[in-house]
């Protein structure tokens, strides 16, 4: 069998793609967290407030900084295929165009709600 | 399922180093896929320092360089050398195109590097089998299906129609763009892949075509149309500069319409 990814030099379009799975998985996965917060809201509050500690570790700081960011780039995405399934933007300018549209948005997204989070003092 | 790592019967080692020939010119060195079923060996990749002077502008000038003054054993189709049959579509430089229209000054890096078009059988060299390829390609039947009597002249077409055929009849079927989609990689077996989907949409869209029904429920499968995820590959490598992502598309609209 001939070689196939290890001789491919990438697209950036085959890169959303891609990127379109591994932070869907990612946030499937993630829904595992908002289960857990649901549970331990129920579980009284010393686990609300251990649960709140661990999220507010800076490991738990950094996951969610990651769901954020997975999140905006699973939804910027998803508005791209949205357009491409009514035909739109399908020609290869445009398609390499708005892969760096999502990125940019996903990442300006990101850093405004950690900002306003910040600022607004959600973290204490 | 996607196969990430190459079979163990196919992972490349590295082969022979072929230098250039005392007194060159400027020389660029070839990295090229060598594999011989009749030795039993892994494939390999030998090396080979090209004297630029006495070689023409493409990379298939290149090869027939090579073949001709440095290495007779070198193995790869070639026919038309402008574009048109197909014949040398191969992945230099880590894009699929057509090694005839492909000039090696076009290809970035130090060395260029040359395999058989990606994830298929290779019969050898910079050979691969396209049996499967073909296969597909015939089952969207790609001919005129009616049912309304033969006219005694030609079969009439208005021009707004015969638009609607243009960017999807130039295609040669030289393969660099379904072995380019890593979802045709991952299942080539079902899914029919952008090459044989471009065809099918292009007799669909037909307006002498009387079985555009029957075209769309054949395509109506997760596998043979819905592996499409717009990866966009096809487009970007499509030596000719059509887009079967955006045909595949159409398609995926037909059918959406039929039940809306």
């Amino acid at each position: 069998m001939s070689p196939h990814l290890s001789v491919w030099r990438w697209h950036v379009t085959m890169a959303t793609s891609i990127l379109h799975r591994v932070t869907g998985v990612g946030l499937y996965l993630g829904g595992l967290i908002a289960a857990a917060w649901a549970i331990s809201l129920a579980a009284g509050p010393e686990a609300y407030a251990a649960f709140k500690a661990l999220l507010g570790s800076p490991l738990g700081l950094l996951v969610m900084f990651g769901m954020s960011l997975s999140a905006f780039y699973h939804l910027g995405n998803g508005v791209r295929h949205l357009i491409w399934d009514f035909g739109y933007g399908l020609d290869i300018k445009n398609a390499n165009a708005s892969a760096f549209a999502v990125f940019g948005f996903a990442i300006a997204a990101t850093v405004a709600v950690w900002a306003i989070a910040f600022q607004t003092g959600v973290f204490g | 399922m996607a196969e990430f790592r190459l079979p163990k019967n196919s992972r490349i080692t590295n082969g022979k180093h072929h230098p250039a020939p005392a007194g060159s010119g400027k020389t660029r060195t070839f990295k090229i896929y060598r594999y011989d079923p009749d030795s039993g060996e892994n494939p390999r990749w030998d090396t080979y320092d090209v004297d630029l002077s006495q070689c023409g502008p493409m990379v298939l000038d290149v090869l027939i360089h090579i073949k001709n003054t440095m290495d007779p054993t070198l193995t790869f189709r070639r026919s038309c050398r402008e574009g048109i049959c197909g014949s040398c579509a191969m992945n230099i430089a880590g894009r699929n195109t057509l090694a005839c229209i492909k000039g090696h000054d076009e290809c970035p890096g130090d060395k260029v590097q040359i395999s058989p078009l990606p994830q298929m059988a290779v019969v050898k060299d910079l050979v691969p089998d396209l049996t499967l390829f073909y296969a597909q390609y015939a089952s969207v039947e790609p001919w005129l299906h009616t049912e309304t009597p033969e006219p005694q002249k030609e079969w009439r077409q208005a021009p707004e129609d015969r638009e609607k055929l243009d960017g999807l009849y130039e295609c040669i079927l030289c393969a660099c763009c379904s072995t380019s989609c890593p979802s045709y990689w991952w299942n080539q077996d079902k899914y029919l892949g952008p090459a044989a989907l471009l065809h099918a949409y292009r007799w669909i869209i037909d307006s002498r075509d009387e079985a555009t029904g029957e075209r769309l429920d054949e395509l109506e499968d997760p596998f043979k149309l819905y592996r499409c995820h717009t990866i966009m590959n096809c487009a970007q490598v499509c030596p000719k500069g059509l887009n079967p992502a955006k045909a595949i598309a159409e398609v995926k609209k037909m059918l959406a319409e039929r039940v809306v």
